[in-house]
């Protein structure tokens, strides 16, 4: 199978490498072309998916894979239980936390409520401080526009910010197309982009990553890296810190996504730990932002809520950094063109959707990815998405309409919802409380009620089941037949092997076998001498309530 | 006071020394207990999976079957699983209203309100810490996801431990991480819920305990298998099997052939 770069493998329905311009094959835009990008050697072009909201294999499968990569697993098991560490510390040294969680969740949905006035007044004020505001239906629309405001300012080549937003609609692949050159200036960012690697977490894309293969990335794909470059974080961060340099200096034109875009001022916000988004929003002549239509806050002190949340949920910080906070134009400071491009992308039809809309307050912050025991296993490469982890399982299967039936039950997004133990781990430490677990059986449910023309295993042991577990009586005669378990289990009392789906189970784990005695027969055969009080009896239920031929009733 | 017990459908059939050891507790610090016999499932299974529709009359047979708690028949209902009694609270009411059946969801929520997991009603409810249990075992306790986040039920379960005599009680590291059960999760994900529970079990092993017990059979049923599987020496009890535990009336060591999630070659 494909692997990329140092032997990360690829899902196998990945297709031609993403910056190729005739790449345009996507059959029901699952992303399943083959174009010439196949490795031919360990630093050659590595195919790319082609949708970066549908990539790769179902869950399961996909997950399997990468539970095998043993460097993965150790990666991913450090990095988050480090940050998980740092976020539980500063957060519990907030008195109010659970209040300001309250306001942004609250702030939230009254920017769902009233999107489409917000985006207007917004829109207004961007354009009243000398800013130009461009409306984007979906990917193409939002590459198209940006790709044409670069190429009116004559260059081919920008600098960038980190931004999911571009992530999700592919726009270094297509300003390739079109022969201008994009590069990324996050430390992280910019060590995915030199292995033509895909992010596999939202706020720190090469988490699978060690400052190892970070060298050998640096040293075979960064053209100036120092030949003596040593694994040691600071020297990589220096070597990055020199090439980034150049580029700073000489961009004309930088590409930024946003945290926040605040309605009644105009003002957009981008929150980071490096100084490059800094670079990149002041020394350009020409800055675009691209932001997803959810991010708009209504008035500019709701920042007071969501500058206290972020920065303590994602980094595991008191404060970020570097927070910058631009105004339309400013004569002869910073950026004396700027273009903000509202980016839908499949947000309006999540918006439509009662419960699915919470998946809109998002603030990007990555905590419900460190938390997740899943994903910490898996990583983010499994789920097939730029948006990965439990907010990735709830977001992307609506984004790309996946749930419910809408693409097909081969859609590998169908299959995110059940990526999750429904720990709840993720609602514990959303900043802005989005029911992740209760989203996540909301989605299940509507890909069970689409699938319900379709026979299957488990449709069918789920109504059986239904069946059996309504009724008193009907599941004491299941109960009976359990007890046949008894029988496979044998004389040691446990069952080390069943057929499928089972199998899957006992593949690593036994199965006591039933009990000898069911509560429900030990209560019926109580003697009434049993220690305690009287009252054994539920006078609830007459003698003999016709479950008498099972012995059931008391 | 009068207490209704839910046994839940996976200890009636799989892990009956769970309910049983409730009635005996609960008897044993002075109040009765009743077994409502129409009772079967809360429908967790069929919420978690997506099979709402197939979730109604699981829940409508529940609802009735406690519903007389309602009308003083019993003061309150027990439920020796966190993640039953989290179904009950959480779930019971949405999967109602879904079906269009009002009425029956605030059935449902009234008698939700009465419900109480083991730790809960111990607690908060009868006012105990200290039920009188004797357990002179090494034992290490993982507080299972829906007692701990959606049930919140905190350091209960812990207090009641701690106040078992001869206990010899060991923190489990990375308590508060799932051991990969998820229900059909262990089925539809099983590769990435057996990683789960392999970083569970090696956290379960470390502690040198000879018990590892909590508040959910269907948990201790998942950690249990994989400990029994690689014969680690090391027994899974209800948290309500060590509570009923006396020196009169020990909680009982498996022996082959008994039906009980214990590991270990015996």
């Amino acid at each position: 199978m494909s692997r990329t770069f140092l032997g990360l493998p690829v899902p196998r329905r990945t297709g031609g490498a993403r910056t190729l311009p005739d790449d345009v094959d996507r059959p029901g835009g699952h992303g399943t072309s083959s174009g010439p990008g196949a490795a031919s050697d360990a630093f050659g072009d590595v195919p790319h998916p082609d949708a970066p909201l549908r990539w790769g294999d179902t869950f399961p499968d996909a997950a399997r894979e990468a539970l095998q990569n043993t460097q993965l697993r150790r990666n991913l098991a450090h990095a988050t239980s480090t940050i998980r560490a740092k976020r539980a510390a500063v957060v519990d040294e907030v008195p109010d936390w659970e209040a300001l969680r309250d306001a942004g969740s609250a702030i939230k949905t009254d920017v769902m409520a009233r999107l489409p006035e917000l985006l207007e007044e917004l829109e207004r004020s961007v354009v009243a401080r000398g800013g130009v505001v461009h409306w984007a239906r979906d990917a193409d629309e939002a590459n198209r526009i940006v790709t044409g405001l670069v190429q009116a300012k004559g260059v081919d080549e920008v600098v960038k910010v980190k931004s999911m937003a571009t992530q999700e609609i592919g726009l270094n692949e297509a300003l390739a197309a079109e022969g201008i050159a994009a590069y990324e200036t996050d430390l992280a960012e910019l060590i995915v982009q030199l292995a033509d690697d895909m992010p596999s977490h939202i706020l720190v894309p090469a988490i699978h990553r060690n400052r190892a293969e970070i060298r050998e990335i640096f040293l075979a794909r960064m053209g100036d890296a120092p030949p003596d470059l040593s694994d040691v974080p600071r020297e990589l961060a220096m070597a990055a810190r020199a090439h980034l340099r150049r580029k700073f200096l000489s961009a004309k034109v930088a590409i930024s996504g946003a945290n926040f875009g605040v309605a009644d001022t105009g003002t957009l916000t981008v929150v980071e730990s490096e100084g490059n988004g800094r670079m990149c929003l002041t020394l350009p002549e020409t800055l675009i932002t691209v932001m997803g239509i959810e991010k708009v806050v209504p008035t500019y002190t709701d920042l007071e809520v969501f500058l206290q949340l972020l920065p303590r949920s994602s980094t595991g910080e008191r404060m970020n950094p570097y927070t910058s906070l631009w105004t339309g134009v400013t004569p002869g400071d910073g950026p004396q063109e700027f273009h903000l491009v509202l980016l839908d992308n499949g947000r309006t039809d999540v918006l439509a959707d009662e419960v699915g809309r919470a998946a809109l307050h998002c603030i990007r912050c990555s905590a419900c990815l460190n938390v997740c025991p899943v994903y910490e296993r898996v990583g983010g490469h499994a789920y097939g998405s730029v948006y990965p982890g439990p907010i990735g399982a709830i977001l992307t299967p609506q984004l790309t309409k996946s749930s419910g039936g809408m693409s097909g039950h081969r859609d590998p997004n169908a299959s995110l919802p059940y990526a999750s133990t429904l720990c709840g781990a993720c609602y514990e430490v959303c900043p802005v409380k989005i029911d992740i677990p209760s989203i996540l059986v909301e989605l299940r449910a509507r890909e069970v009620d689409a699938d319900r023309g379709r026979p299957t295993g488990w449709g069918a042991a789920m109504k059986a089941a239904s069946f059996v577990l309504s009724d008193a009586r009907r599941f004491a005669l299941a109960e009976k037949a359990a007890g046949l378990g008894r029988v496979v289990a044998g004389p040691k009392g446990r069952i080390s092997t069943l057929p499928p789906p089972a199998s899957g189970w006992t593949r690593s784990r036994d199965l006591p076998a039933p009990a000898k005695q069911t509560f429900r027969d030990w209560w019926r055969d109580r003697p009434s001498a049993e220690p305690g009080p009287p009252g054994h009896d539920g006078p609830e239920v007459p003698p003999n309530p016709g479950l008498g031929d099972e012995g059931e009733g008391r | 006071m009068r207490i209704a017990l839910t046994a839940t459908c996976l200890g009636d059939v799989m892990f009956p020394q769970a309910p049983r050891a409730t009635a005996l507790l609960l008897e044993r610090l002075g109040h009765e207990v009743f077994f409502p016999a129409s009772q079967a499932c809360c429908g967790q299974m069929h919420v978690n999976t997506g099979y709402l529709d197939e979730a109604v009359p699981v829940v409508r047979n529940h609802v009735e079957a406690f519903s007389p708690v309602l009308d003083g028949e019993w003061d309150a209902v027990v439920v020796p699983s966190g993640s039953c009694t989290g179904s009950v609270r959480h779930q019971q009411g949405m999967v109602c209203r879904r079906a269009g059946l009002d009425d029956l969801a605030r059935t449902a929520e009234a008698v939700a309100a009465k419900t109480y997991e083991l730790s809960e009603l111990l607690v908060d409810v009868l006012g105990v810490t200290d039920v009188g249990a004797y357990f002179p075992h090494r034992v290490t306790y993982h507080p299972t996801c829906h007692s701990l986040r959606m049930l919140h039920v905190g350091d209960k379960p812990v207090r009641l431990l701690r106040a078992v005599e001869g206990i010899d009680l060991v923190e489990l590291p990375a308590a508060e991480a799932c051991c990969g059960f998820g229900g059909t999760f262990a089925l539809k994900n099983a590769e990435t819920s057996t990683a789960m529970l392999a970083d569970k079990m090696t956290h379960v092993k470390a502690t040198g305990a000879e018990v590892l017990t909590a508040g959910d059979a269907s948990c201790l049923l998942h950690i249990g298998g994989g400990l029994s599987r690689i014969r680690a020496g090391v027994r899974t009890l209800h948290l309500a099997e060590i509570l009923a535990s006396t020196k009169d009336a020990p909680a009982p060591v498996p022996t082959p052939g008994a039906a009980t999630t214990s590991g270990g070659a015996r």
